[in-house]
């Protein structure tokens, strides 16, 4: 009976989200205040009855209901609560069931917090998000239903994917559905924008939260994601380049230029017209990764069970919001005035240098993505671009945008000093290469251009330390004055300077791994003893065991440096036996930010097994700096300027408002 | 600088940094990608050795032979041609004779053996890679119900 009260509240859901889409748009055009209105309580109603829909599904997994296909398929008596709690969005429907449940979690905050929006750009917002709701609302019910019967009911579930059972699926998919749907809500500004055919800076101040929040969510959600992919699938690896995670990676390269570029608009009214077609594009590559992952077009190790009518229905809602979209903004963005100028060298001109290089990052990365497809489907040559390819492309891009990201908040918005920022930066610079020679000199040497790579990432952290240094004026004052004057930089100061050095530590730990890292493939026989990263490891021999669904070989190895024990672990190999489906469980082993991780391979005839060792200096590096990145855009966001919501100081003149607007306000 | 000037400045800049980048991938594609063949493909036209391809088939019955240390051979067949492979390193869990496979890696000068430096892994055991399952199902060799089901 619950069930049916879950399939309903998804069916009243659609009544509802279709009433959102197209009544307070017609208020909009004729100053209805009252069927604007609708947008807010309809957008609140329709995140209720999504909530209960959510809730019924993950109730029947809970309470293991096989009469459900979708929790038959997907699920197991025996599984621990949590994996049975986050087995909900371990499959196609229930996760389609989550990103519409965020869709709509958005569009409620919009509703709520956007008291201070002008009546009909809000009610055109959440008009748009009804659009986006209706259509996954129709593609959920039509072809991926998760309330679907199963009748007589099965007694036992197939069980979960087991590589799926684990900590991470309850992290990942959340914090990246959260970042990649929340750009739809950037997206439903730009077309608001555009239907009204006027923006302005305080449109940019309204969207620039809502990005920011989104961007932090998605850096957590891809680095929680990779750092789930390496320890898990032990093959030690943290980036495959594989066509999902440059799925989700192509969305998060064209946020962080919106993000900036939101930046110029808000601050200098520049650059409209591009922001506007970078939030469309941020989402457009959302719904273009949706489809990679959901479609089967691509060969990918994230593959979901796929039939070709999904792929079909996501690819029309794709065109039609994508071309739809594009074609709005050829039509209006003509009407959208130009804003101010600015020299060539100036902080709007570095942040353009920001967003051409970003941009172009993404489109590389796409062309790689795309090229199997378009080449099979013009000459059915079937190819794969690895990652040498984007290795080449995206690494050489990076240079440029690693060596000029601490100029730009160096110099001045409208007209620069680049001499002025280079003699800010020197010392910055001496200090990235000093600090690179020494972790250089520490690792026993390796190719010289890892010195510069190092340098790069450290010049990047000191810069924004330099930032914040001059900011302060700790050069012209007294430490006292300087120290008062530090704690009154607005938030964003702090935020900016975090999200720069945390992106400093991630370069850092990329090219420390790519340089440092030793891998070796040995056969271990109980007792031997073989030397990883410094430190020795001894395999004591294999041990039987079992947990609540799966049974287990695990291999205990000793873990000494110079003679004395200093760490132990455990690597195994399972076998879930609901699916008889055989995982890896690396034994991973943390000293400070590095790593030792021991997968094992194959018990050999004599005895032996083997065992692949990696040692990954530094490698935790990698998704700290995202973290901090994070972090960055947490502070950043508490920034009250920005805050969601709250009450917009007088101070500022609002652009020109429309005529006839105010009487409604 | 006047206006006219500014910009273009600022739009030959971008044009130039994105042909430079459009030259790049160029290169990197001629570089970076892997033609994808079945044994029956290599029967017809060999490769040059050297050159990096993707091998796909399905693995051969009771074609799996581990040598010394890590290094594995096996066979990869598309029900009429098989391909022998050697590979050093660990397979991935799913990997069984009789389950689809992808391959990575080169022939050398005058050896007939791949050998691969990459075995593809995959998530699910239900999954078939698609190059394999469209070019077996094209032979008949193997009939899934869908396409990667």
């Amino acid at each position: 009976m619950i069930i049916e009260l879950g399939h309903y509240a998804l069916v009243l859901a659609l009544a509802v989200s279709l009433v959102v889409a197209i009544l307070p748009l017609i208020g909009a055009r004729r100053g209805d205040l009252a069927l604007m209105e609708l947008a807010t309580r309809g957008s609140v109603a329709l995140f209720g009855l999504v909530t209960f829909s959510f809730g019924v599904l993950t109730w029947a997994y809970v309470v293991s209901d096989f009469s459900l296909k979708n929790v038959w398929e997907n699920s197991h008596s025996a599984m621990p609560l949590i994996y049975r709690w986050t087995g909900v969005w371990g499959n196609h429907e229930g996760s389609m069931l989550l990103w519409l449940l965020i869709l709509v979690f958005f569009s409620a905050m919009v509703a709520l917090f956007g008291r201070n929006l002008p009546p009909t750009l809000k009610a055109n917002v959440l008009g748009v998000q009804a659009w986006i709701s209706s259509a996954f609302l129709l593609f959920i019910l039509l072809t991926s239903n998760p309330f679907t019967r199963l009748n007589p009911a099965p007694a036992e579930g197939q069980d979960l994917n087991p590589v799926l059972q684990d900590m991470g699926l309850a992290i990942h998919p959340p914090l990246l559905y959260l970042g990649y749907v929340g750009f739809s809500v950037c997206f439903s500004f730009a077309i608001a924008a555009l239907m009204e055919g006027r923006i302005d800076a305080a449109w940019a101040r309204w969207v620039r939260p809502w990005t920011l929040a989104a961007w932090m969510f998605l850096t957590a959600g891809i680095a929680m994601g990779s750092y789930w992919a390496y320890y898990e699938l032990g093959w030690g690896g943290w980036w495959f380049w594989d066509p999902v995670e440059n799925a989700s990676f192509m969305p998060w390269l064209a946020g962080t230029a919106l993000l900036h570029s939101a930046l110029v608009m808000e601050k200098r009214e520049a650059l409209k017209i591009w922001t506007v077609l970078l939030a469309i594009m941020t989402f457009s590559l959302s719904l273009l990764g949706t489809f990679l992952v959901r479609s089967g077009v691509l060969t990918s190790v994230h593959a979901f069970a796929t039939d070709p009518t999904r792929g079909i229905f996501i690819l029309a809602i794709l065109s039609v919001f994508i071309g739809g979209a594009f074609a709005l903004f050829a039509w209006r963005a003509p009407l959208l005035t130009a804003g101010g100028l600015f020299a060539p060298i100036s902080r709007e001109g570095a942040l353009v240098l920001n967003n051409l290089i970003l941009t172009v990052a993404t489109a590389t990365v796409l062309t790689g993505t795309l090229y199997p497809l378009v080449l099979e489907t013009l000459t059915g040559d079937k190819i794969s671009v690895g990652a040498p390819f984007f290795n080449l492309t995206f690494g050489l891009l990076m240079i440029p945008l690693i060596a000029a990201v601490p100029f730009g908040p160096m110099l001045a918005w409208k007209r620069g000093d680049l001499l002025g920022a280079f003699q800010r930066l020197y010392v910055a610079a001496g200090l990235a290469l000093l600090a690179a020679l020494t972790l250089y000199y520490a690792e026993h040497g390796g190719p010289v251009l890892a010195v510069l790579g190092m340098a790069a990432g450290f010049f990047v952290i000191f810069g924004a330390v330099a930032d914040l240094f001059y900011r302060a004026a700790f050069n012209k004052v007294s430490v006292g004055t300087g120290w008062r004057r530090l704690k009154g930089l607005p938030r964003s100061a702090f935020g900016g300077a975090l999200a720069h050095a945390g992106f400093g530590v991630t370069v850092l730990g990329v090219v420390a791994v790519t340089t440092f890292a030793t891998e070796k493939v040995v056969e271990m026989k109980q007792g031997m003893t073989t030397e990883a990263g410094g430190y020795s490891l001894t395999f004591d021999g294999m041990q039987a065991g079992a947990g609540p669904n799966y049974t287990e070989d695990r291999g205990h190895f000793s873990i000494s440096r110079g003679g004395v024990r200093v760490a132990d672990t455990w690597s195994s190999k399972r076998l879930y036996t609901a699916r008889r489906q055989p995982t890896t469980e690396a034994g991973i082993v943390t000293f400070g930010l590095s790593q030792l991780y021991v997968s094992l391979g194959d018990a050999m005839d004599s005895g032996g097994i083997v065992v692949r060792i990696w040692w990954k200096p530094t490698i935790l590096c990698i998704w700290f700096g995202a973290v901090i990145m994070a972090i960055g855009g947490l502070v950043s966001l508490s920034d009250r300027r920005l805050r969601v919501g709250a009450p917009k100081r007088k101070a500022r003149p609002v652009a020109a408002p429309v005529p006839g607007l105010e009487a409604a306000e | 600088m006047t206006r006219k000037q500014k910009r273009l400045t600022i739009i030959a800049g971008g044009m130039s940094f994105i042909m430079a980048a459009v030259l790049l991938v160029m290169f990197a594609l001629g570089q970076g990608i892997a033609y994808f063949y079945m044994p029956g493909d290599l029967a017809k036209t060999p490769v040059p050795p050297g050159t990096r391809i993707r091998l796909g088939g399905l693995v051969a019955e009771g074609s799996i032979q581990r040598g010394n240390g890590s290094t594995v051979t096996f066979a990869v067949t598309d029900g009429t041609d098989t391909v022998p492979v050697s590979y050093t390193g660990l397979l991935p869990d799913l990997f069984r004779e009789g389950q689809g496979v992808v391959t990575e890696g080169k022939f050398e000068a005058g050896i007939s053996t791949f050998e691969a430096d990459t075995v593809l892994a995959k998530h699910d055991e239900t999954y078939m890679p698609k190059e394999v399952a469209d070019r077996l199902k094209d032979k008949g060799v193997w009939k899934g119900g869908e396409a990667t089901q």
